[in-house]
């Protein structure tokens, strides 16, 4: 092709350098961006796990549970000792999810930090830079195969199906528990034949005043595209005051939190050799958000509890 | 960080190791502990080992533990062999008219885990002692109690005899 070939090309395309439009110099952006957080998603590798990490991290988890959070963890003594199991939970807080920390510590004491528990988080957490230690705790990028692969090596698994939808929703909808219709983790449940155990939060949503997901804005700015962030979150939060993105986190409010695991379910056992996903889903969600309502009754004050 | 708590039982040391060397009567007495867990082959004596959890704060802290010190009626003692470090304590010695000083200590800790480990220790020992005073007074009430009926029975069957 000659030059006059390329240019004419390249215009007839959108990619002429100085005469590039706005729309084929936002989709470079998009995708080189895209790029950039892909390599920086680290490979699923449960062997990141490190035991004596957590073990020596317990004391810190411990102090920031009991004095700034004043967890409080009931029923693990409903999640089955030994075996595979897939702990579903309502997830709250932001970017700094409380929950997980108070479950994270109050599974590793129990439990003991031997037994293999591995957390499923968005793949934008992971490439955070200052957020690799989370590795060391078991958690990995959310996708099937990690799940699978955790599962089938006979581990705990954590999942939180709302993710990040779920994770901003406004603060007067903190007693809601709002997984977007995402029932992924029970076909993961039917495949591994494992049992769920639900594994309900409250608290969280009250660590800042939460005003809106920001779909539209997210939208509008093609994070969904580029990062599966279908949110650009809008909260009033410390120390930022107007927080939009969450992008650096907030210092949480003090907000007391109440963890409640609940009896498991055998999906085949309750539901019949061929469950229904939806019926499944629909009884999650029931039962979910009948003890979130039971925990919320017996909360005073928001943040105190 | 090491805490213990003391008392004084109206009872001979014998009645009160019944209590502490058995395993199944744990949960009875013991303030803050949730699980005193049998896993051995042996419910008690040297080797014996048990799932224990005792709760501080946000969580239940605890581990594996077993038994390396066995000395009918004096002292029993225990190492973790999984879980958060401890090393406890029952310690009893006899007192002049049937009585018995009882002791329960107990140490505990995580290697390695530095400044934060050292506040957490710090900041959880008013809440292990005060675990530690209710289970030895819950003791004292529950052998005198019981060496109250044995006593009682005996008196019941000389008169019937």
């Amino acid at each position: 092709m000659t030059e006059a070939g390329i240019a004419e090309h390249a215009a007839h395309n959108g990619h002429a350098g100085d005469s590039e439009s706005p729309r084929g110099l936002a989709a470079r952006l998009v995708a080189s961006m895209r790029e950039q957080v892909q390599v920086r998603i680290p490979r699923a590798d449960l062997d990141e796990r490190d035991p004596d990490y957590i073990r020596e991290s317990l004391p810190r988890l411990w102090l920031l549970a009991s004095l700034w959070f004043r967890g409080e963890v009931r029923g693990l003594g409903n999640i089955p000792e030994e075996g595979a199991v897939l702990l579903v939970g309502n997830h709250s807080g932001g970017n700094l999810t409380p929950d997980t920390t108070v479950f994270q510590l109050a599974f590793s004491a129990y439990f003991g930090v031997e037994r293999a528990f591995y957390q499923l988080a968005h793949n934008l957490v992971l490439s955070m830079p200052g957020l690799g230690f989370l590795r060391k705790y078991g958690t990995v990028a959310a996708s099937p195969q990690n799940a699978e692969q955790a599962l089938s090596t006979g581990a705990a698994l954590l999942v939180y199906p709302g993710g990040d939808y779920e994770v901003h929703r406004p603060s007067w909808e903190r007693h809601k528990v709002d997984f977007g219709g995402r029932k992924g983790f029970i076909r993961l449940a039917l495949e591994q034949d494992v049992p769920i155990v639900p594994v309900v939060a409250i608290g969280g949503q009250e660590t800042a005043l939460f005003l809106s997901r920001g779909e539209g804005l997210s939208r509008l700015l093609g994070l969904d595209r580029m990062f599966r962030l279908k949110v650009l979150p809008i909260s009033i939060a410390l120390p930022w005051g107007l927080n939009v993105g969450d992008m650096l986190g907030h210092v949480p409010l003090p907000s007391k939190i109440i963890v409640e695991a609940l009896p498991p379910i055998h999906l085949r056992d309750e539901f019949g050799p061929e469950p229904d996903v939806r019926e499944v889903y629909d009884h999650l969600m029931r039962t979910m958000q009948e003890t979130l309502d039971a925990l919320a009754a017996e909360r005073r004050l928001p943040v105190i509890g | 960080m090491r805490v213990g708590a003391s008392i004084e039982v109206a009872a001979p040391p014998q009645a009160v190791w019944d209590f502490v060397s058995d395993p199944s009567r744990a949960l009875h007495y013991m303030a803050g502990i949730t699980r005193w867990q049998v896993v051995s082959e042996e419910p008690r004596g040297l080797g014996a080992r048990y799932r224990t959890l005792l709760r501080v704060g946000a969580a239940e802290v605890g581990g594996l533990v077993e038994v390396v010190e066995y000395s009918e009626p004096r002292d029993m003692a225990w190492n973790s062999v999984t879980g958060i470090d401890q090393r406890g304590r029952w310690r009893l010695r006899e007192r002049p008219g049937g009585r018995t000083k009882v002791e329960f200590r107990l140490s505990y800790g995580v290697a390695g885990a530095g400044i934060f480990g050292a506040i957490s220790e710090r900041i959880a020992a008013p809440i292990v002692r005060g675990h530690l005073e209710r289970t030895v007074r819950q003791l004292k009430r529950q052998v005198e109690h019981e060496a109250q009926r044995r006593r009682a029975a005996e008196r019941r069957r000389a008169r019937v005899g």
